[in-house]
């Protein structure tokens, strides 16, 4: 079966999200890999919203991390303060986060392009939940198109911690201990983080992508894991429920 | 016994201060208490104004604003507007999660500082325009915080402390640019963030129901605003629905804000109209993509902004001028997923 990037990369981050564990999402392709997760591989798998949802039984794509489809039939419709407290004690194992920017330690900007803080050349939103949930959650993932200015050697604000200046440094900060990124899923290969130098490692490649692809695309010397592999392509089953349940009208998988 | 009594000596700790930003409002909690003493009204009297009023009579210039809801779930719209039409100047604002807020408060010129945890941008529907050029031409002055920072600086002020200490924002540049302090936790050792408590001078909460008192009742999710609204010195309420007080002593679990923190209460139905309020209607994305795309011309926007805020006398005058209720009545339909 035919598919494209975004498809591939939301089947790809669905198989990680383990049955019987907690999610915080937002919007967008997260939210989607989750709600396929649940679908197919993980049917106990508890969505969160940073807003307040817990557990809802979304019947759409959400608009908004704080809309009503986010409670939706749902556990509980709680508060932001229950939610990240929940994430600052230890009980949230997985979340996912977007970017301008990534460095090879996984930390993110979603704050600002520029030199100056004050007179920023181009200013986003800010960290939002963002920095709180990649400090909190045990697992961070991103899903993310790989490109040599988003993948960069330093970027220009740290927004949300991820492995900061390599190993020890989260603990250093005060950081919880064990947590970090776990994650990076891109268009053109799944990136875990190697144990000892807490950077970059390449796990497999999408079929298809040669390394010199991925070697262009990345701003800072990657590593590579020795069994490098192929990415296992998404599934018939994958993407049936994806297209026909998970997201109908094509807002996410559309944007491909 | 584990040696988790070890540091209980006297011993010498060393503040740090984590970040350059500044602190915009003052978290001194005995001040704090010395307000609701003198200030805050026990008696639970009637509470009803108008709209037009409220901004009048409650909201200075140079205040600091706590707004409720989430981006632009369940915002005080009406609220907004009338602090625009009536042409505010110099507040300060909580930037938590604000979307569609931030962007009608930069259109009408009435922000010059904020505490940032989420600006700009209206979360998957893109970026507003007019309010990345306030911040990026530095005509507004800003401290960096996160969601959860924010929240917990409401949450410090709730509960009538001066600062709690957090695990976020530690180690990235978001804490360099904030106005946190590391601290060491006296019992652990154990290296914490300290926000200091956020009072707002005045917070705007829509809630579902209040009787006239402001015993308020909200359906769904409550976000940063149970803290926010115990946090703010003056607490302004619009309601969707005015009920009688039998309607809250009936169901008393529900009320998650007692009459005793309210300053003001008025009825504004459809009052987070374009946004989405829980249970009752959907977000106008049409409205707010228009917004976003006037953004792209002065001119345009200027007309706009005449046709919607400044030309119109008041919030239902609004409501007509982007459909009235046939509109209204096609976002109740969304809500409630029926399909037409």
């Amino acid at each position: 079966m035919e598919y494209n990037d975004m498809e591939l990369m939301i089947s790809l981050a669905s198989r990680y999200l383990e049955d019987d564990s907690i999610v915080v999402v937002g919007t967008g392709a997260p939210c989607a890999a989750a709600m396929l997760a649940q679908k197919l591989y993980s049917p106990r798998l508890m969505i969160m919203f940073e807003a307040g949802g817990i557990g809802p039984m979304l019947p759409s794509m959400p608009i908004s991390v704080g809309d009503s489809r986010t409670f939706y039939r749902a556990l509980a419709a709680s508060s932001m303060p229950e939610i990240m407290e929940t994430c600052q004690r230890g009980l949230v194992d997985y979340t996912f986060l977007g970017g301008a920017q990534i460095d090879q330690y996984g930390n993110i900007n979603s704050t600002m392009i520029g030199k100056e803080y004050k007179t920023p050349k181009v200013r986003f939103p800010g960290s939002g939940g963002a920095n709180d949930l990649g400090s909190l959650c045990w697992k961070t993932m991103m899903i993310t198109p790989q490109d040599p200015r988003r993948f960069t050697e330093k970027i220009d604000f740290v927004t949300t911690p991820g492995y900061l200046t390599g190993p020890g440094a989260r603990e250093e900060a005060g950081l919880p201990p064990g947590s970090g990124p776990y994650k990076v899923i891109t268009n053109l290969c799944v990136i875990g983080f190697d144990e000892e130098t807490k950077r970059m490692k390449v796990e497999s490649m999408h079929p298809g992508i040669k390394k010199e692809t991925i070697l262009e695309n990345t701003g800072f010397e990657l590593l590579w894991a020795d069994d490098l592999s192929e990415s296992e392509p998404p599934k018939q089953e994958e993407l049936e429920v994806l297209r026909n349940e998970v997201d109908p009208y094509r807002y996410i998988i559309g944007r491909a | 016994m584990d040696n988790f009594n070890d540091l209980m000596k006297e011993r010498s700790v060393t503040y740090k201060p984590a970040g350059t930003g500044k602190i915009y409002t003052d978290p001194d909690a005995d001040k704090a208490r010395a307000y609701f003493r003198d200030v805050k009204p026990r008696k639970m009297t009637e509470k009803l104004t108008t709209v037009d009023k409220v901004v009048k009579d409650l909201i200075k210039d140079g205040d600091y604003l706590g707004v409720g809801g989430f981006g632009a779930n369940r915002i005080p719209t009406a609220v907004l507007h009338e602090i625009v039409r009536q042409k505010k100047k110099n507040l300060g604002l909580a930037g938590h999660t604000a979307t569609h807020d931030f962007q009608i408060l930069t259109a009408g010129k009435c922000i010059d500082r904020c505490d940032v945890a989420y600006i700009i941008g209206l979360e998957a529907r893109g970026l507003s325009k007019v309010a990345r050029r306030a911040v990026e031409s530095g005509s507004i002055d800003i401290t960096e915080w996160t969601n959860a920072a924010l929240t917990w600086r409401y949450k410090a002020a709730a509960m009538g402390v001066s600062f709690l200490p957090v695990r976020c924002m530690l180690g990235t540049d978001t804490e360099k640019f904030s106005a946190a302090m590391e601290v060491e936790c006296p019992f652990t050792g154990a290296k914490y963030l300290a926000v200091p408590a956020l009072y707002p001078d005045v917070g705007i909460i829509h809630v579902h129901r209040s009787d006239v008192y402001g015993n308020c009742q909200v359906d769904g999710i409550m976000v940063a605003d149970q803290d926010l609204a115990r946090a703010a010195k003056k607490l302004i309420i619009t309601t969707e629905k005015l009920v009688p007080n039998e309607v809250i002593r009936r169901d008393p679990t529900r009320t998650v804000i007692p009459y005793y923190l309210v300053d003001a209460v008025i009825e504004v139905p459809f009052g987070c109209y374009p946004g989405n309020m829980a249970y009752e209607y959907f977000s106008d994305e049409e409205h707010l993509r228009e917004w976003m795309r006037v953004e792209n011309d002065p001119d345009e926007l200027a007309a706009f902004l005449d046709r919607h805020i400044y030309g119109v006398k008041d919030f239902n005058e609004y409501l007509d001028s982007v459909g009235g209720m046939a509109r209204l009545q096609e976002l109740r339909n969304l809500e409630t997923l029926i399909e037409k």
